[in-house]
């Protein structure tokens, strides 16, 4: 019988797969077809930026258990870190996707280091420690590029802080300008890139939840001092699922910045944090297609409602009251629940 | 008899509180002992400490030889000192058979044969098999938070007030168990208030009181003093 649980499990996952390459496919038929809007087209990488930032949030929240206010300071990392290498290489390398995959992958690695560090001395607290840190990271990270300037020229890269002490030789150029942010970035980041991103974050996360490691750290969400009785490392699963929930939400706000021409540190908030959290609550902790569905729809929701102007953020909030509420319908789930049930019926009968 | 496991002047605090006041006992291989006392005494504390989830400020604990000491608390189990934890702390979102696979979590290899000898032990684990924990009764969760310590295959299983919160016809079932444990040559380490019932069981005893040992001997001895009667028994 394990294996029909197991089956279930993996349906799940293909169908999550499935939906998530058919949209692609969709948007791209439309796309060609001129059907898509231009404000459509241009949400479209932050939305793949945003569902991989659920999917990412939903690791730490829905299957670590522990709640992470800060996620939009690893997106931050990510976006500084990932945009500067960009900027840099874009004189040596003149392939656009792969300077792309390339600043991603830097930008997942500093903000892996950055997840690394926040871990080490919270995760070995208990209760709601890893909610305040993260909280405070967030809010430090922002001052920090605020106040960060990075120039580059002949001689290699001058950081300075508070103010712009770079020096530039001649010909250098000024990546990070402080509170004006990244300038003059090339817009290398496509729809194509943030779809390759989900499927990755989605095998990675897919296969850590399903692997060894995940069946212990759900085994410490769900009763910490059991596991540490069993034999597991709690600080060590912890950290893992921690860290790599940082570097995708690292990776995110590189796609993410590389979609503007210019951005400031103010835009990975606490706002941003809390709107992650909003796709992953909604969409349900523990699940990635609901994330990515939340993250998707409230992506476009607020655009959708611009023509209503001044209410714009009453009705949206309404209909994130109207969801919840839905949501947790025992009439409605029941009736959900016999829809699944008639279905399988007829399955059986077949 | 080769004594497994030497306890010997233990120190533990919370705080400023001192909990443990200089403890030392030993476990014999094969012995059931139980550390008996009221609520306070320091027995969850003196299991704690040695599954490494305190740490005591002075002396040693001896494991087969070997100073646990310092050792993380998930080092331990691999080790073959298994803690059923106060409480049935069970993984309540999981399958028994989960639960039970967690309880191997250690091990490498097959675990197809101890799945087998454990639902041979708690045959009503077997007809639960695919339920999820949450669902099981109170009797049922202790037998799964037992059968779960099993599985690391231990040399010595620790069982903190497995009787707590039951009724009296599953407490005996508890401790039916146990015994037969006990007969298949498991070496136990038993902490209870039901005086009674964990005397009756126990190859030796250890009586504590606020953090000390007040008195020890054989579990008939035990049951049979009249300051165990009086405090403990009623009678």
């Amino acid at each position: 019988m394990k294996n029909i649980k197991w089956s279930k499990t993996t349906r799940k996952n293909f169908l999550t797969y499935g939906l998530v390459i058919l949209a692609y496919v969709v948007m791209q038929i439309l796309g060609g077809a001129g059907l898509v809007s231009s404000s459509l087209k241009g949400m479209l990488v932050p939305i793949c930026a945003y569902v991989v930032m659920a999917v990412s949030l939903n690791l730490t929240v829905g299957v670590m258990g522990e709640l992470s206010l800060g996620h939009a300071g690893f997106m931050s990392v990510g976006a500084f870190c990932g945009t500067s290498t960009a900027i840099i290489l874009q004189d040596s390398i003149s392939s656009a996707p792969l300077r792309l995959a390339i600043s991603l992958v830097v930008a997942a690695i500093f903000a892996a280091i950055a997840g690394f560090l926040i871990g080490i001395p919270v995760l070995r607290l208990r209760g709601d420690y890893l909610a305040i840190v993260t909280l405070a990271f967030g809010e430090i990270i922002k001052s920090v590029f605020n106040n960060l300037y990075l120039g580059v020229d002949s001689r290699g890269l001058h950081i300075s802080l508070l103010s712009d002490r770079t020096n530039l030789g001649e010909g250098g150029k000024l990546i990070i300008g402080g509170p004006m942010g990244i300038g003059g970035i090339q817009k290398i980041s496509t729809f194509t890139a943030g779809f390759v991103l989900i499927i990755i974050t989605l095998v990675v996360v897919f296969n850590l939840v399903n692997s060894r490691a995940g069946r212990a750290i759900m085994a410490i969400r769900d009763n910490r001092i059991a596991a540490e009785s069993v034999g597991v490392n709690v600080t060590k699963y912890k950290m893992m699922a921690f860290v790599i929930s940082a570097s995708l939400a690292g990776a995110a706000g590189a796609l993410f910045a590389m979609n503007y021409s210019t951005f400031v540190a103010n835009k990975f908030d606490f706002n941003t944090s809390i709107l992650v959290l909003v796709f992953v609550v909604l969409g349900g902790q523990g699940n990635m297609l609901g994330s990515i569905i939340a993250a998707a729809a409230l992506t476009i929701l607020p655009e959708a409602l611009r023509e209503y102007a001044d209410y714009r953020m009453l009705v949206y909030a309404i209909i994130l009251i109207l969801v919840m509420l839905a949501t947790n319908n025992p009439k409605l789930k029941s009736w959900m629940d016999r829809l699944k049930s008639s279905h399988k019926k007829v399955k059986e009968v077949a | 008899m080769e004594t497994v496991l030497k306890i010997d002047d233990i120190n533990v605090y919370y705080g400023s509180i001192h909990a443990i006041k200089g403890i030392s006992f030993d476990v014999k291989k094969g012995e059931i002992v139980t550390l008996i006392g009221a609520n306070g005494a320091g027995k969850s504390t003196t299991l704690n400490t040695i599954a490494g989830l305190l740490n005591s400020h002075t002396g040693s604990i001896q494991f087969m030889g070997e100073n646990l000491g310092k050792q993380a608390a998930h080092k331990i189990v691999s080790k073959g000192l298994a803690l059923v934890p106060e409480g049935r702390r069970i993984f309540l979102q999981m399958t028994v058979q989960e639960n039970l696979e967690m309880g191997a979590y250690t091990r490498k290899g097959d675990i197809s044969a101890d799945l087998e000898k454990v639902y041979g032990y708690f045959p009503r684990l077997k007809e639960r098999y695919k339920q999820v924990a949450g669902t099981l009764s109170g009797g049922e969760q202790q037998m799964l938070a037992m059968g779960r310590a099993l599985m690391s295959r231990p040399q010595v299983i620790m069982l903190d007030e497995p009787s707590m919160g039951l009724a009296p016809i599953l407490v005996e079932e508890i401790f039916n168990i146990i015994r037969n444990l006990h007969e298949h040559g498991t070496t136990i380490l038993l902490v209870e208030q039901n005086a009674q019932a964990a005397l009756s069981v126990a190859d030796r005893g250890y009586v504590m009181e606020t953090g000390k040992i007040v008195l020890s001997g054989t579990g008939e001895e035990l049951l049979d003093s009249p300051e165990i009667k009086k405090a403990y028994l009623g009678g």
